[in-house]
């Protein structure tokens, strides 16, 4: 209690006396003890420079690979192969772009705008998942991203709905309950495919290929190679390592590819009755970090696509800002 | 107390809702600004759910949607043409959903079989008139640069609005007094939004006006290629 009074109290001054020089020390002791007693850090209390950093940095990369994450499945909704498929790949579309929506306004609430953000995304200086450079080269990859590039990253983002600040946590909870059906669909896409024709199992099987080991990438390097973890595991921004949950995401999988007649790609995947959990092979790091430094196979196109859009949008977001500009006055007589 | 569904009347309003959907989809990942690829898609969604009634009414929604060829299809010129830039994508828009507003409105008050969807629909229609007008009081009073682009796209699209009245088989509505009214309100639309109203003709000299016939123009047999290659390389698949 003595914790969450002191945190409320580090609050109150942070608040009414940003401008006064406070007693930093108090106030690091403060927001340390709310963490500790997993209280939930609000935009307006005080926090670490470094938090601040690595959370404007976590959710803007979190925003940009939705926003980016957009384009490989955008890629088929104009040849779905029925009216259903093509709904549900739109609304699946739209709700990534509603993602980015919720996710730069997180970001916002740590004093960094959503155009900022999008310079150093069409800059170069910020990331995005790197899953996205891989390219969705048939229908069954629109099933794979779902099942299992929306599986990792639900596997990755539940624990940030319990994420120590409150704006990014709130956010994650709507978020994951729409990648849940996300992943759903894709299983259900997959499973139709499985059992389709000759032909189609084979699309789907080797869209499972192809998709599976990028999949088991995007939950980072290996513990022991992880920049940013210790001190995110310390802020409770992060809950578990790279490579827990990693596991944790082979284990869901491997029951589901059997019920869908699929075969993982990997020939040391196999129950190790010791540990309760799957053994599988070693992961080509090689490959995760030249995509990471832009040699994947869509680096250039992605990023180029995302600038192209947003240059070709300028007079559009120019002609609304003086719009805006012009009519103001209008539209506040109108609401008083 | 079943009434029979004019299947002219289910593929005209149907193609019309089925095209344009396809049209809006393909500005996902390329809109000017985040909350439009929401809007954008929001619409495609509407126009996709009313294609399907639709399509259902008159046969199987997959076979009609995939396996005809371009010149059975009976959607309005006006929906297949290209996205062009936004300013084109909203004019199309404008026209479109305000044309689709007066036949709703009417649709929903009569009793005829397409009184059910046209209830709903109309309210769905209502936001993208709404969106389009917004925005093309945005562009036509926002820059010099987005005017010139807004009055562009109006006058291009324009010589395709006489078709939207053309009288459909099976469908029971006032369709002179119906484009009274879209008349009036474009010219107040675009009197507010700055713009002239183009005084071209509002049909062209040979094929515009002809959708509902069959006859379309170049960029739909591209659009139909890309929309139906997949689901015509599977004979017989289920998806």
């Amino acid at each position: 209690m003595a914790t969450a009074a002191a945190h409320r109290t580090a609050r109150t001054d942070a608040d009414g006396a940003r401008t006064a020089v406070g007693d930093t020390a108090e106030y690091e002791r403060a927001f340390d003890a709310a963490v500790a007693a997993d209280e939930r850090i609000e935009p307006r209390d005080w926090m670490p420079d470094a938090y601040r950093a690595t959370l404007v940095r976590q959710i803007a990369q979190h925003a940009h690979s939705e926003i980016i994450g957009m384009q490989p499945e955008a890629n088929w909704i104009t040849r779905a192969p029925s009216l259903r498929r093509k709904a549900i790949l739109m609304a699946k579309v739209q709700d990534e772009a509603g993602h980015g929506l919720y996710l730069y306004s997180a970001a916002e609430t740590l004093g960094t705008g959503r155009d900022e953000l999008l310079d150093k995304l069409h800059s170069g200086r910020q990331k995005y998942s790197s899953i996205f450079n891989y390219p969705t080269l048939t229908w069954a990859d629109v099933g794979a991203i779902g099942w299992l590039v929306d599986g990792a990253a639900i596997t990755n983002q539940v624990p940030l709905c319990r994420c120590s600040y409150g704006p990014y946590a709130r956010a994650m909870v709507r978020i994951c309950k729409e990648e849940s059906f996300h992943q759903r669909q894709g299983y259900e896409l997959l499973l139709a495919l499985s059992k389709g024709t000759e032909e189609q199992h084979a699309m789907a099987q080797d869209a499972v290929n192809r998709w599976w080991w990028p999949s088991l990438m995007m939950f980072g390097p290996p513990d022991d190679e992880s920049q940013h973890s210790a001190q995110s595991m310390e802020w409770k921004i992060k809950r578990h390592s790279n490579d827990e949950l990693r596991q944790r995401f082979v284990d869901i999988c491997v029951p589901q590819a059997e019920s869908l007649g699929l075969t993982l790609p990997d020939p040391d995947l196999r129950w190790n009755e010791e540990r309760q959990q799957h053994d599988f092979g070693t992961i080509d790091w090689t490959e995760f970090w030249e995509v990471l430094k832009g040699n994947g196979p869509c680096n250039e196109q992605r990023i180029t696509q995302r600038r192209n859009a947003h240059a070709e949008g300028a007079w559009v977001r120019d002609a609304a800002a003086a719009y805006a500009a012009k009519h103001t006055g209008e539209t506040g007589a109108k609401q008083a | 107390m079943t009434a029979t569904v004019p299947a002219t009347a289910a593929l005209a309003l149907g193609d019309d809702a089925l095209v344009l959907s396809h049209r809006l989809g393909e500005w996902a990942g390329h809109a000017p600004v985040l909350e439009e690829e929401v809007a954008l898609a929001n619409i495609a969604l509407d126009l996709l759910g009313q294609a399907r009634v639709l399509l259902s009414m008159a046969g199987d929604e997959d076979e009609l949607a995939y396996l005809r060829e371009e010149r059975a299809f009976r959607n309005l010129q006006l929906v297949e043409q290209s996205n062009g830039d936004f300013a084109q994508t909203i004019a199309r828009q404008l026209y479109f959903s305000t044309y689709q507003q007066l036949l709703y409105t009417e649709l929903a008050g009569s009793d005829g079989p397409f009184a059910p969807l046209a209830a709903k629909a109309v309210k769905e229609v209502a936001y993208h008139r709404d969106h389009a007008e917004l925005w093309t009081l945005r562009l036509g009073d926002g820059t010099e640069t987005s005017r010139e682009r807004m009055q562009r796209a109006c006058e291009a699209l324009w010589r395709f609005t006489g078709e939207m009245f053309q009288p459909v088989e099976g469908l029971d509505a006032d369709w002179a007094g119906m484009e009274a009214q879209w008349l009036r309100s474009m010219t107040d639309v675009l009197g507010r939004a700055t713009l002239a109203v183009p005084e071209g003709p509002r049909t062209g000299a040979w094929s515009a006006g002809a959708g509902r016939q069959g006859l379309h123009t170049e960029p739909f047999g591209r659009m139909l290629a890309e929309m139906q290659h997949l689901h015509r390389s599977h004979p017989g698949a289920s998806w």
